[in-house]
């Protein structure tokens, strides 16, 4: 498809997102449905409490000795029969898909939801090679229709109304009569999907959770395209990044209900999927052959960093972007990214550079939302000010991919002069005399007070500082 | 392929911060939420049915004839089921020479599939036991009783003992040791297959099953 991309820039695409009136309805409406829900399936303070307490220690505990984990998963799964593979980065993890594939001579493959694969475009990727790779979650299966990318990671075509999906069947898929029920078009997606699940040579899909005690895929859904996807072709691929382990089973049913609860309001979803290996001696179905692909992806980079580590206890709710005020208001693709919302402005710049996507990080006020949310209680937040604070670091090593890169010449030496002022008792009275009776003066239409009053109303300076007004009531200094 | 991509990895993660958080994960927090068991059944029933899952309900040994009451009244005429089981063998002496004509699964889905995806109304399965807390079924289906048959037939019938419901997902796995005899495939099943993908609109009966028909068996008052 694209050859070279086109270097992100978040200014622009979120001004676009801004102005799309309909793009803000459907998001609206949506985001206010999922926090009122989630909020009544929470109901009981001290029980998110512990749960949420619960399931924060078993993704911090499982990080911090994560390798010893990974190592068992892979141990356990191979006495289950599932192959077990490791990629550095998505060229390889694709390398090792296609190889897979080759092997069968599969031509046709059917995919469940994964955010892995998202990061790897695995789908262009077998595109390219000649191989059909089909979404199969409608959401995905809608949004691969339009040549567009997930705008939400548990709702991926959340920002396109029933209209729009209408239209888009009527183009694309032969014989669909145009409806706007929601019923039927669901009906039309089962008919074409249903045909693609029997013809399938592969299925690919995600890993919500992997046990490193049995050697289980966990895989949490409600349509049964994952289970499709899983069980009817002879052979099953499951993606995971190297985060997604748990130690023990018991680790599971906590994890699941913060999940469920947290992604969409849900107490338990229709379908919880635990593979344990491909079809064994006796049984009738079930996939030849199961592959396990582990995939690093700059996440072993996050995990060097003692509390950037937390970025990797996500459990990709998507709890966190539907609570933003930011992405409440221009929506996933604005961020151009794999990962939109705060979640996203955490991995993104870990995973591309501060530098290069230092935009993203702007993209916060700051506001707590994420972070009193979050079911494994990732201090977004403080996260978000740590990857701004490396971005405009001056220079010196971390761990932290592209640190310093986003530091402006203006801006440090804004706060040079900044710094020296207040140093200087007497520099800032004159500073403050200065500012009171002359602050006016300064013309708000120019760079760089331009930035902040194109929106807003340029501030006006009192006309005596705070310290004058105290002087006068013989207020002593501290 | 890239082999050492895996040492490489482990080498990174090794070197990477792992500062032990202190304390032992609490699970007190999941003990508190079992269901008493005189209550688990409504409990399960009042979860499922929220999300469309139907109940018949059958006293001790005469589920069969509800299954074919059932089958003849909503015009199911075929049946895919595991033969084999006891459940299976009550079945074909109560549906013998009705209308409801019954499908063995009694070939690998090489040569079932057709039959399966395009030939039957429903599929038969029994199951472990359910969740009372959260709703839903539990499965762990084994040589006899096929993976598939819980998920490609248009309607789901499930045998479940009410006798056999645990309080909660976390009970059921260390009540019976689940974590020391995992099967090849084990699920969970609380309703129709659905989606919300259209304008948070729920529609029922997208790729799996659109019925999930529970038939419970409680014991005889
Ligand atoms: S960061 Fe927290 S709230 Fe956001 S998707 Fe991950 S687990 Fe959910």
């Amino acid at each position: 498809m694209s050859a070279e991309p086109r270097p992100a820039d978040f200014r622009r695409a979120s001004t676009a997102a801004l102005a799309d009136g309909p793009l803000r309805a459907n998001f609206r409406r949506a985001m206010d449905g999922l926090m009122a829900k989630r909020a009544a399936r929470f109901a009981d303070p001290v029980e998110w409490r512990d749960l949420r307490a619960l399931g924060a220690a078993i993704r911090a505990r499982t990080l911090a000795r994560l390798p010893e984990h990974l190592v068992r998963l892979e141990a356990r799964c191979r006495e289950n029969g599932i192959s077990v593979r490791w990629a550095e980065t998505t060229e390889e993890a694709n390398a090792i898909v296609l190889e897979i594939l080759r092997r069968h001579g599969a031509t046709r493959v059917v995919k469940g939801k994964s955010m892995v694969s998202e990061e790897m475009h695995l789908n262009d990727f077998l595109e390219r090679h000649g191989i059909e790779s089909l979404e199969s979650d409608l959401g995905e299966y809608i949004i691969q229709l339009d040549g567009e990318t997930p705008s939400h990671i548990i709702m991926p075509a959340i920002h396109k109304n029933r209209g729009q999906i209408a239209k888009l069947f009527g183009r694309k898929i032969r014989d669909a009569v145009y409806t706007e029920d929601v019923d039927a078009l669901t009906a039309i997606a089962r008919r074409v999907l249903r045909r693609k699940f029997f013809e399938a040579d592969a299925g690919i899909s995600g890993v919500n959770f992997a046990v490193a005690e049995t050697g289980t895929l966990c895989l949490v859904e409600n349509e049964g395209n994952g289970r499709m996807s899983t069980h009817v072709p002879p052979v099953h691929i499951a993606l995971m990044g190297v985060e997604k382990v748990v130690p023990r089973l018991e680790d599971v049913p906590p994890l699941y209900s913060l999940l469920t609860r947290s992604a969409t309001a849900q107490p338990i979803t229709t379908y919880f999927n635990m593979i344990g290996g491909p079809r064994g001696p006796g049984e009738k179905d079930g996939p030849r052959e199961v592959h396990l692909v582990i995939l690093d992806n700059g996440r072993s980079r996050m995990h060097a960093d003692r509390a950037l580590q937390a970025t990797l206890r996500c459990i990709r709710c998507g709890a966190c972007m539907n609570h933003c005020p930011v992405y409440t208001r221009i929506g996933g693709h604005a961020y151009e990214a794999v990962y939109p919302g705060p979640i996203g402005q955490l991995v993104t710049p870990q995973t591309e550079g501060v530098d290069r996507r230092a935009d993203l990080l702007e993209a916060s006020s700051l506001c707590g939302a994420c972070g009193e949310v979050c079911p494994v209680g990732i201090p977004i937040p403080e996260l978000i000010v740590r990857l701004r604070t490396e971005a405009a670091a001056p220079g010196g090593a971390s761990a932290v991919l592209g640190r310093g890169g986003a530091r402006h010449r203006v801006e440090s030496l804004a706060w040079r002069v900044w710094s020296t002022v207040l140093s200087r008792p007497r520099l800032y009275r004159a500073a403050a005399l200065a500012a009171t009776r002359l602050g006016r003066l300064v013309p708000a239409g120019f760079p760089p007070l331009s930035a902040w009053t194109r929106f807003r109303s340029a501030p006006r300076p009192a006309r005596r500082s705070l310290h004058e007004l105290a002087d006068d009531e013989r207020i002593p200094d501290a | 392929m890239p082999d050492g991509a895996r040492e490489r990895i482990l080498a990174r993660l090794e070197s990477g911060a792992s500062t032990e958080p202190a304390g032992e994960p609490d699970f007190a927090v999941m003990a508190r939420r079992a269901v008493r068991p005189e209550e688990r059944y409504a409990s399960l029933r009042r979860a499922m049915e929220a999300v469309h899952a139907e109940f018949l309900e059958a006293n001790g040994d005469d589920w069969p004839g509800r299954v074919r009451a059932f089958a003849e009244a909503e015009g199911i005429r075929s049946i895919a089921y595991g033969p084999g089981t006891d459940a299976a063998g009550r079945l074909e002496s109560v549906l013998r020479g009705s209308a409801v004509r019954l499908v063995p699964y009694d070939r690998p889905i090489e040569e079932m599939k057709r039959t399966l995806f395009d030939d039957v109304d429903a599929g038969f399965t029994t199951t472990r036991g359910g969740i009372a807390d959260t709703g839903g079924l539990i499965l762990w289906p084994t040589p006899e009783e096929p993976r598939l048959l819980s998920l490609v037939p248009p309607v789901h019938l499930a045998l479940l003992d009410v006798a056999r419901i645990h309080g909660s997902l976390w009970q059921a796995m260390r009540d019976e040791g689940w974590a020391g005899r995992m099967p090849p495939n084990a699920l969970l099943v609380s309703g129709p297959s659905k989606t919300a993908d259209i304008e948070q609109t729920l529609a029922y009966g997208v790729h799996g099953p659109k019925r999930l028909v529970v038939i419970a068996v409680v014991p005889r008052a």
